[in-house]
C-alpha cells in the first residue's frame, strides 16, 4: 500500500469539506437533531416512569452516541465513494494507479474525520443539554469506539459494492444498510428484548457486544473482556468478508462493463 | 505501420473480443502503438471505440484477448502501467465542487509528481489556462473543462497518453491550438497517443496512423492519405461517412478489397 496515494485521496474529501460548509453542516445538524429528541424523550420517560429507569438518560444517549459512532464510519465509505460518482470523477480515480485497498484507505481515514467532527458536537451538547457525560464509560470508551468505527467500515464496503453493482439508482443503501441492521443490534435496549430466535443473529454482530457491554460498563463501572474479544474477533471476520465482496463486485463490474456507467449516468 | 518499425511497442491488442450480452462491441480488434506514434481510432456511434478504450484502460475486461502495455501484461501490471499512462476524454470530468489547482494537485500527488506546484504552474501556462487557477472546476464552460482536464492527463509526463474526443467541445481556435500542444509533446517526448474523434480534421492533422472500426471490427488501417487513395472518396471525411454507413471502405465493385 502507498500511503502517499492514501494521503492525496484523503486530501481530495478535506479539500471537498472544507471548501463547502453544508456538508461539514450535514456531518453535525441530524446527529444533534437525535440528541435533542432522544435527549428530551428521556426525560419526559423518566418523570413519567416514578424513577423506575434512572439510568433512561445515560443508556439512550450513550447508545444515541455510540451508535453515531457506527453510522458515521459507514457514511466515510459510502458516501466518499458516493461523491465520486456525483462528481463523475469515478473514473479518474480508477484510471489512475490507484490500489483499491488504497481507495478503501482513504475512506476509513474520511470515516475517522467524520466521527471526530461528530461525535465532538454530540458530546458538547450531551453536556451542556442534559449533564450526560460520555466519560462515564470511561476507557471503555476507547474499545466501544475502535469496535464500533470497524463495524462501520466493513457495513460501507458493503453499502459501496452494492451501489457499484447496482449503479446510482441504489444510492439510497448508503443511508440504508446501517438502519438495516439497526433492530437487531440492540442499540436501545438489551438483547434480551428480541425473540429468542434473533438473539443468535444478534450475537453473531459485533455492535451487539459493545451496545450490551456500553450498558453493563453503565450499570456497574466494568464489564468483562470477553464481549470485547468477540466484538473484535468478529470484526475482523466481517472486515475480512467486506473486503472480499467488495473486491469480488469491482471484478464483476469490470467484467460486465459496469464500471463505464458510472460516468454517464 | 510496416513491419520494419523498430521503434519500442507501447500498446499491443490481441484479438480482443467484448460481448455485451451476445452482441460483439469489439471483435477480434489487434493492433500495436508504437513510441512517438499518434494512433486514431475511429468510427460511427457504436463502432466499438469507447468499449476499445476502456479495455486499454482497465475499465473494462475483455471477453477474450489480451492487452500489453510496455511489453506487461495489464491484468498482471496494471497499477505499474497506469502509473506510465494517463487519460483525457471530453465525457469525465473532474470535481466540480474544487478548485482547479486543489484537483490539480490531488492527482499530481497521486501520481507522485516531484515539484507538483511548479508542473501545474507549467502545465496551465502551456494550455493557456493559468487565469483559471483559482477558479471552481464546476463553473468552467466545456472548453476550459476540457483544458483543464488536459493538465491533468500530462500531469505525469505519461509516456503512453489515451485521449478520447479532446477537442469535443472547443472552439476552432482553442481545438488548433489543442492540437498543437499535442503534437508538441508527441515530438518532444515521443509519447505514444492513442487519439479518438469525430473531428476530422483533427485526424489528418495530429495521427500518424488511423484504424476504421464499424461494427467491433477493423474495417481500414494505415495513414490518414493511404486511406483516402484508397477509397473512392476524396477526403477522410468521405471515407468515415462511407464506413459509417456501408461498413466497409469500398463499394461492393470497388477497387480493394476491404482488409
Amino acid at each position: 500500500m502507498n500511503f502517499r496515494i492514501v494521503h492525496a485521496l484523503l486530501l481530495r474529501y478535506i479539500f471537498l469539506y472544507t471548501r463547502s460548509p453544508v456538508r461539514l453542516v450535514e456531518m453535525v445538524f441530524w446527529p444533534i437533531v437525535d440528541m435533542l429528541v432522544w435527549g428530551f424523550l428521556t426525560i419526559f420517560l423518566r418523570q413519567n416512569t416514578s424513577g423506575s429507569f434512572p439510568h433512561f438518560i445515560t443508556f439512550l444517549l450513550g447508545a444515541m452516541i455510540l451508535w453515531d459512532i457506527l453510522f458515521r464510519a459507514q457514511q466515510g465509505v459510502a458516501i466518499s465513494f458516493l461523491e465520486d460518482v456525483w462528481t463523475r470523477n469515478l473514473l479518474n480515480i480508477f484510471v489512475a494507479p490507484v490500489r483499491t485497498i488504497e481507495y478503501l484507505t482513504a475512506t476509513f481515514a474520511v470515516g475517522v474525520l467524520r466521527i471526530c467532527v461528530t461525535a465532538v458536537a454530540l458530546v458538547v451538547i450531551g453536556w451542556l443539554a442534559y449533564s450526560f457525560n460520555v466519560f462515564v464509560m470511561r476507557w471503555w470508551l476507547i474499545p466501544f469506539f475502535l469496535n464500533l468505527m470497524l463495524f462501520g467500515w466493513s457495513l460501507g464496503m458493503i453499502s459501496t459494492a452494492l451501489i457499484l453493482r447496482w449503479g446510482q439508482a441504489a444510492e439510497s443503501l448508503a443511508w440504508a444498510v446501517p438502519f438495516f441492521i439497526q433492530p437487531v443490534v440492540a442499540v436501545f435496549y438489551p438483547v434480551s428484548v428480541l425473540p429468542a430466535w434473533l438473539r443468535p443473529v444478534a450475537m453473531a454482530l459485533p455492535a451487539t457486544h459493545i451496545f450490551e457491554g456500553m450498558r453493563a460498563v453503565m450499570q456497574t463501572g466494568t464489564m468483562s473482556w470477553a464481549p470485547l474479544c468477540w466484538a473484535f474477533a468478529l470484526n475482523l471476520v466481517y472486515l475480512a468478508l467486506a473486503g472480499g465482496f467488495f473486491v469480488w463486485i469491482l471484478n464483476y463490474t469490470r467484467k460486465r462493463g459496469l464500471l463505464t456507467k458510472f460516468s454517464t449516468q | 505501420m510496416p513491419e520494419t518499425d523498430t521503434r519500442e511497442t507501447l500498446l499491443d491488442a490481441v484479438e480482443l473480443t467484448r460481448e455485451f450480452d451476445g452482441v460483439k462491441a469489439l471483435d477480434r480488434f489487434s493492433f500495436k502503438l508504437r513510441r512517438g506514434e499518434i494512433l486514431g481510432l475511429l468510427g460511427a456511434n457504436g463502432a466499438g471505440k469507447t468499449t476499445a478504450m476502456n479495455c486499454l484502460l482497465g475499465l473494462t475486461l475483455p471477453t477474450s484477448g489480451h492487452i500489453f502495455a510496455f511489453g506487461k501484461s495489464l491484468q498482471a501490471h496494471r497499477i505499474e502501467i497506469l502509473q506510465r499512462c494517463n487519460f483525457s476524454s471530453s465525457y469525465v470530468s473532474l470535481p466540480g465542487n474544487l478548485k482547479v489547482w486543489q484537483n490539480l494537485l490531488v492527482f499530481a500527488r497521486i501520481y507522485g509528481v516531484a515539484q507538483p506546484k511548479r508542473k501545474i504552474a507549467e502545465l496551465l501556462e502551456m494550455l493557456e489556462v493559468a487565469h483559471l487557477r483559482d477558479r471552481v472546476t464546476g463553473q468552467l464552460s466545456a472548453g476550459e473543462g476540457t483544458r483543464v482536464n488536459l493538465c491533468k492527463a500530462f500531469l505525469n509526463d505519461p509516456e503512453l497518453l489515451m485521449l478520447d474526443e479532446p477537442t469535443a467541445s472547443l472552439d476552432p481556435d482553442i481545438a488548433d491550438k489543442v492540437r498543437k500542444v499535442v503534437r508538441r509533446l508527441q515530438r518532444e517526448r515521443a509519447i505514444g497517443i492513442l487519439y479518438t474523434s469525430h473531428n476530422m480534421k483533427d485526424i489528418e492533422e495530429v495521427c500518424d496512423r488511423v484504424i476504421f472500426l464499424h461494427k467491433g471490427r477493423i474495417v481500414a488501417e494505415g495513414t490518414p492519405e493511404e486511406i483516402v487513395k484508397r477509397s473512392t472518396e476524396h477526403s477522410l471525411e468521405n471515407v468515415f461517412i462511407k464506413i459509417a454507413r456501408s461498413g466497409d471502405l469500398e463499394d461492393a465493385n470497388g477497387k480493394e478489397p476491404t482488409p
